[in-house]
This record gives C-alpha cells, sequence and structure tokens, in this order.
C-alpha cells in the first residue's frame, strides 16, 4: 500500500509467442456478461494468443472473502489454485478478481502455493501491455469514448496507464477523460446491497460525471462497477443513451468485423 | 452512562439507517471542504518527488516503535520525569478521568482550558470535569464552537467543518449574546475576546500530544492557533494525556512525521507553531497521563497493529467518499472515517462498533494517502473476517448459511451451473414483480437489474471454443466432471 506504483511489479515474465493462456472468465462475466468473456477470446486470437478455458474454473471467492468470510472464501480459492495449477499464464479481463488473485489470496490464505497460482494471473490489458507489449490492437471504434478505472485496479495492481495507452490506440476512438476519474463509482461488491443507499449516492456522481464528459461509451476494465453504474444510469433519461462497455468489447471491434456493442446485448 | 460502555448511537451504519446522516449546513459543503483538502494534499505530495520514500521511512520507524513499546514507553517515563514531570499510567478512560480529576482537586482547580485534543474525547473528560464542577473551556476554535453548540467534532482535525460561517454567526449570537454576523474576521475576533479571559483565569490547561519521543523525554504538540500555546503556558498546571502509541524513539525522526502530519492534514507545510515541552517549565507542574483505553488489544492482533501507526492527520477521512457523504457522526464515536472504521473496533469492542468496517466500498482511497502507510483497506477486510466470526452486530448464522451454500456451489462446475441457473431464473422472475425483497430489494431500489442473457461464456466456449484453443488442447480440457 505503500508506494501503489511498486505493487504492480512484473508477475509475470515476458510472454512467448505461442505459449497458450489460461483464461479466467469470472462468474458474473460468464453468467451476465458473455459477450465480454466473447470479445476477450477474439481480441487475444487476433493476437495471436492461443487461449485455454480450464473447465472447472468457478470464482475468485472475492465475494466471500471481502463480506469476512473467510473459510467459505478459501474453499472457493483452493478450488480456483486447483483448477489454474498448471498455468503459466492466467488473464482475466477483471481488475477487481485479479487484485482478489494476486494481492488478497495471501490475505486470506497461508498455504504458499496459493499465493504463487495468484500471482500469476494479469488483468487482461495489464496482459497486453506488460507481458506482451502490444501497444496497438489494431482496433477500431468510431465513437467517443470515457473510462472508469476500478479502485481494485488501480490501486491494488495500478492498472490504468495499459488500458489508457490501449485506447489511444484504437482508431476512430475520441477519447475523454471522465472528471474525478480516481473517485470510487460505489459498487464495492456486497458493499451495493448492504450500504445501498450510499452506494447509489456515489454511484450518482460517477453517472453525473460521466454524463458530463458528452461520451457515447463508458469502458472499464471492471464491468462489475459499469453493472451498477448502468443500472443507475438507465434510470435517468438524460443518461439512457450511453452505453456502459467492457474494454475488451472495445478492443475487440475491428473496421471490417462484428461491432460487439450492436451485434451483442448491450451490458446494461 | 457508565463509562466503560461507550455510547456509539446504537450500531452505526448498521443497514444504512445511517445516524448523522449529512449534518446541519447540508453534505456538499462538508464534501466540498474534503474533496478540495484531498486535491490539495494530492499537489503537495506531487510537488515532492521523495514522498514515497518519506512515508516508507515513517512507516518503518513506527513499525518499530509500536513493536517496542514496552521499552520505548519505559525510557519515555524515565527520561521525563528526569525533566520534571509527572507520569501517570492509565488503563482505561475511568482511570485516565480519575488522575485528571485528583490533579485538579489538588491544586484547586476550578476552571480549566483545553487545546484540542481526541484522546480526551474518548473520555468524555470535559463532562466528567464539569460533573465535578470544573469550568472546562475548548480553546481550539472549532472545539469551542462544537462545544458551544453541545455538538460532537465531525473531523479529527477540523472539528467544525460541518458549521459554515451563518452557523457559527448565530451560535455566537445565541450562546454568547454577540450581535449576529457572518464575517469571517469578526467571527474570529468574538471568540478570540471570550476565550482570553479564560486563558487569564484558567488554573490548569489540558493538551494532548503528537509525537511523544523517548530518548530526549519531549512531548511535542503542533497546532495553528496559539491556543495550545496559552493552553499549556499560562496556567500554573499543564496535563497532557497521550495514547500509548504516540512514542516515537528518537528526536532525531521527529521532523519526519513533522513533514508528513501538516502537509497531509491541513496541507501546510508545516503548522504555525510546533511545541516542544522538554519536561516541566519551571513554576509549573507538568503531568503526563499515557492511556491504553484498548489499544493493547490492536496491539495484541497482529494484522491490526498498523492501525496504531495513525498520526491523525485526517487525509484518510478527507479522500474517504463514504465520509464524505456522512460526515463523522456517522461512525459513532471519536474517530470517523477510514481509520476510525479500522480502529473504534478494536477501543470499544467489535460488539460495539463491528459495523464499521463494513462501512466502505474498499476503494482505497484511503490507504493511498496515509501518510505513515497504513493498509486501510486491508485492515477493514481483516476487520470484517473478525467481525462475522466474533460476537458483533454482524455475525449472522443466515449470512454464514449464505456464504456456505456459495462455497459449496463455487467448489464444482455442475453445482456452479445448477447455481446459476436458478439465479438467473429468479432474476428474470423478478423483473415482473413490482416489489423485491432483502438484497435484491437493495439493488433495485436505487438501480435497474442487468440484462439477463439466455446463454453463458462457457455455453459460447463449448460450441466455439475450438476455434482458438491450442491443438488438442481443448479435448484435454474438456472434463466437466465434479472435483472428486
Amino acid at each position: 500500500m505503500i508506494s501503489p506504483d511498486d505493487s504492480q511489479g512484473p508477475v509475470c515474465p515476458r510472454y512467448e509467442p505461442g505459449e497458450p493462456v489460461a483464461l479466467f472468465v469470472p462468474c458474473y462475466i460468464d453468467q451476465f456478461y458473455p459477450q465480454v468473456g466473447e470479445a476477450t477470446v477474439r481480441l487475444l486470437a487476433r493476437l495471436g494468443v492461443p487461449v485455454v478455458f480450464p473447465r472447472r474454473q468457478t470464482c475468485c471467492g472475492q465475494p466471500a472473502f471481502n463480506s469476512g468470510y473467510w473459510h467459505e472464501a478459501r474453499q472457493v480459492i483452493r478450488q480456483f489454485s486447483r483448477t489454474f495449477a498448471e498455468y503459466r499464464y492466467i488473464v482475466c479481463p477483471s481488475a477487481s478478481c485479479a487484485a482478489m488473485c494476486r494481492v488478497f489470496f495471501a490475505q486470506a490464505d497461508p498455504d504458499a502455493e496459493v499465493r504463487r497460482i495468484g500471482a500469476r494471473v494479469m488483468e487482461l490489458t495489464e496482459f497486453l501491455v506488460d507481458a506482451m507489449g502490444v501497444t496497438d490492437t489494431g482496433s477500431w471504434f468510431p465513437h467517443k469514448v470515457t473510462f472508469h478505472s476500478g479502485c481494485h485496479g488501480r490501486r491494488e495492481l495500478g492498472i490504468l496507464r495499459q488500458p489508457l495507452r490501449l485506447l489511444d490506440s484504437v482508431g476512430g476512438l475520441q477519447y475523454v477523460e471522465l472528471p474525478d476519474m480516481d473517485e470510487c463509482c460505489g459498487f464495492g461488491g456486497t458493499f451495493s446491497v448492504k450500504m445501498p443507499g450510499l452506494s447509489v449516492a456515489m454511484g450518482q456522481t460517477k453517472a453525473e460525471n460521466i454524463l458530463k464528459t458528452g461520451a457515447e461509451v463508458v469502458c472499464s476494465v471492471d464491468i462489475s462497477c459499469l453493472m451498477h453504474i448502468a443500472g443507475i444510469m438507465r434510470r435517468q433519461p438524460a443518461m439512457r443513451r450511453i452505453r456502459a462497455m467492457h474494454i475488451a468489447e472495445v478492443l475487440a471491434s475491428e473496421k471490417n468485423g462484428a461491432k460487439p456493442g450492436e451485434s451483442a446485448p448491450t451490458p446494461c | 452512562m457508565p463509562d466503560d460502555t461507550p455510547d456509539l448511537h446504537g450500531a452505526p451504519f448498521l443497514g444504512d439507517q445511517i445516524r448523522g446522516l449529512y449534518e446541519p449546513s447540508g453534505p456538499r459543503a462538508l464534501a466540498e471542504s474534503a474533496e478540495r483538502s484531498t486535491r490539495h494534499n494530492q499537489q503537495i505530495a506531487a510537488s515532492i518527488p521523495s514522498w514515497q520514500e518519506w512515508r516508507e521511512a515513517a512507516n518503518q520507524i513506527k513499525h518499530y516503535a509500536v513493536a517496542n513499546l514496552d521499552k520505548l514507553l519505559i525510557e519515555f517515563e524515565r527520561s521525563i520525569t528526569a525533566r520534571g514531570a509527572t507520569v501517570l499510567w492509565a488503563e482505561d478512560a475511568e482511570q485516565a478521568n480519575r488522575h485528571v480529576l485528583e490533579i485538579a482537586r489538588q491544586h484547586g482547580v476550578k476552571t480549566v482550558v483545553k487545546s484540542k485534543s481526541m484522546v480526551t474525547e474518548e473520555l468524555e473528560l470535559n463532562a466528567k470535569l464539569e460533573a465535578a464542577g470544573i469550568r472546562t473551556v475548548e480553546t481550539d476554535l472549532g472545539e469551542y464552537l462544537v462545544q458551544l453548540a453541545g455538538q460532537r467534532p465531525t473531523h479529527i482535525v477540523t472539528p467544525a467543518l460541518h458549521l459554515s460561517a451563518e452557523d457559527v454567526g448565530r451560535l455566537f449570537a445565541e450562546k454568547l449574546g454577540e450581535p449576529f454576523t457572518a464575517e469571517h474576521a469578526a467571527l474570529t475576533a468574538t471568540a478570540r475576546k471570550h476565550l482570553r479571559q479564560e486563558f487569564i483565569r484558567a488554573e490548569m490547561g489540558i493538551s494532548g500530544v503528537n509525537f511523544a519521543i523517548a530518548d530526549t523525554g519531549t512531548l511535542c504538540v503542533v497546532e495553528n492557533e496559539g491556543n495550545a500555546g496559552l493552553a499549556t503556558s499560562a496556567p500554573p498546571v499543564h496535563v497532557a494525556l497521550m495514547g500509548i502509541e504516540k512514542v516515537i524513539p528518537s528526536i532525531e525522526y521527529l521532523p519526519q512525521f513533522l513533514n508528513l502530519l501538516a502537509r497531509s492534514g491541513t496541507g501546510q507545510k508545516l503548522t504555525t507553531y510546533t511545541h516542544l515541552f522538554h519536561g516541566a517549565t519551571p513554576g509549573q507542574e507538568l503531568y503526563v497521563i499515557i492511556l491504553d483505553n484498548g489499544r493493547t488489544r490492536a496491539l495484541a492482533d497482529a494484522a491490526a497493529r498498523m492501525s496504531l501507526f495513525c498520526i491523525r492527520c485526517g487525509a484518510c477521512l478527507n479522500a474517504c467518499p463514504v465520509y464524505r457523504r456522512t460526515g463523522g457522526w456517522a461512525y459513532g464515536w471519536v474517530y470517523p472515517g477510514p481509520i476510525g472504521a479500522a480502529l473504534t473496533p478494536h477501543l470499544v469492542g467489535l460488539r460495539q462498533a463491528g459495523t464499521l468496517p463494513f462501512a466502505s466500498s474498499l476503494c482505497g482511497a484511503c490507504g493511498e494517502v496515509c501518510p505513515v502507510g497504513i493498509d486501510l483497506p486491508h485492515q477493514l477486510v481483516h476487520l470484517r473476517h473478525r467481525a462475522v466470526s466474533e460476537p458483533s452486530p454482524m455475525r449472522s448464522w443466515r449470512e454464514r448459511l449464505t456464504w456456505r451454500l456459495w462455497a459449496w456451489a463455487m467448489r464444482g462446475p455442475l453445482r456452479y451451473a445448477l447455481a446459476m441457473g436458478l439465479i438467473k431464473t429468479a432474476l428474470r422472475a423478478a423483473r415482473w414483480l413490482p416489489w423485491h425483497p432483502g438484497k435484491l430489494g437493495a439493488w433495485t431500489r436505487g438501480r435497474g437489474l442487468p440484462h439477463v442473457p439466455p446463454g453463458s461464456f462457457r455455453r459460447w466456449w463449448r460450441r466455439h471454443g475450438e476455434q482458438f484453443a491450442p491443438a488438442g488442447v481443448l479435448k484435454g480440457e474438456d472434463h466437466n466432471d465434479e472435483q472428486p
């Protein structure tokens, strides 16, 4: 916590072309935002990365861990570790879940092997920029886009420059910075239903800031934040036209290919 | 109210029933002021290239100090006693209050002037002194206002953050009989005029302590208004109260902390006044009361020890999006904001304060600004774990059962698919219901539900995954069986 920039360190050796990557698709993405998982796969495939999806995966254990139920969380963390034990690269399209694996496994579970496996988990944009050295994903997304950085990703893993760098390379994309970008949106996992009044009040501020940018699309490395923000925006006529998308969906868009935002149902 | 049961106004934050939510002058003023402070602090931190090294060093010194409290406190006692001070120890608030009352009795004290001290808020010392017939006057302007209004501080550095100039004008008109004005200079002059008389009259001054320096036997008190200087030097008796965690090993380390404290607290390079008391001043009695009041409970919990590193700068309060919206009273006790949520459960027990660690989205803004590098969000999850495992308002068998079921469902792909299917069916049905119970209702009262798609990613992968997987791998991966 002392220096957020130190905590991000290189967790993986540099990616060797052709090596398969294990995809961890967090439970809520799997069930509620399958298009995010699809976009992640298509994007990785376009960049020549073979993808493996270990079928026994379920969840990283974060909901129980953050709620204080560490014994229950540990059982799920162990399931995660068994599932991903053999993979050198574990890529996840959620910064918050990646932070759970990389930072909080150590707090939740004394097992050193669990910690080692957790330490291999990388968030998608982090993997692309830091492990692969990608600076241009060859994407085409001709829209005005703003970016919401999730707190877990930014403060626990130092993820911010990677997604911004990739967005910068997207053809046709007009980036507008979100005012008070580093403010929490108020989702906070179970916080959103344990303290709903506060959670919505924080989300409302975030939604108003998004509206201020005039962006058509708000994207993030965490669709969980967007589920909350979009849930708030949907209730307000002025904000309804703003689409909430995972950054993988933006990056997977190509000039002549299908635009995930249009072919798949919008996340909100 | 008995001494050993601090009044937390019920369980703060439980079920979002937030007491004191939005204090009098409205949430905007408080939020804006806190935001301003944070932005200011960020600029200051950014202007110092070695800011992170400073924090790291302070963190290391505190590590050492807190790990060696047993030795350092004794060394401090010895060295300050040699300089003519009297050191008294207090295990809890009651004992500390008895010490203060006894000193007051010995010296025939009728009026006490106090400079700002959070630790005396823990003791509810003002009420105890007043009950013993001793007039007690807060001399820090913010504390003075809060005392006049009969309120509690909302912030540990700026106690009257919630009062506007108009509020203060009305307060002075009502309590001091002054003509109403909202003009800052006039209000300050009024406070000055009234407080000056108190300094002259008082027989005893009470202060807190920012740093107790073991090797030299020195007390350090920082302030901006000059009131602490007067309160500790004008009366013939000075009583300084400190928590056990205030001790640092050497005066060599003091600049390290002074550099961080003012910058993080008020955005100054240094506070206007930095007082160093090298023992008692000739002609004056100096008493130092060293208080535990639950701090050793934090010390005993290895994972929570860092909560004792706090130097009370208030930066985490200003940075916290929850604090900005609720203000300080919502936290129910003396220390609000993230540090309050991390510290209060140790000081008053989880039974009283078990809800506090949940009053956070775990965004980590607090940990980012903390000048001594306390891992606040990690402290909070640790306390959440304790709050659901030990007697506290958050321990619930129903919730435990829910998470047991969840953990069972998450331990194999088939169970997972079953559980997710049930949840998605329920959510689809919920769309048609006008009212939602429990946590679902908590979500939908302020937010729409997400779209519930028919399929899942894994279903898509079963159909299309082969084209993306390395040759032969998919087949090997395709075991959907349960874990043995």
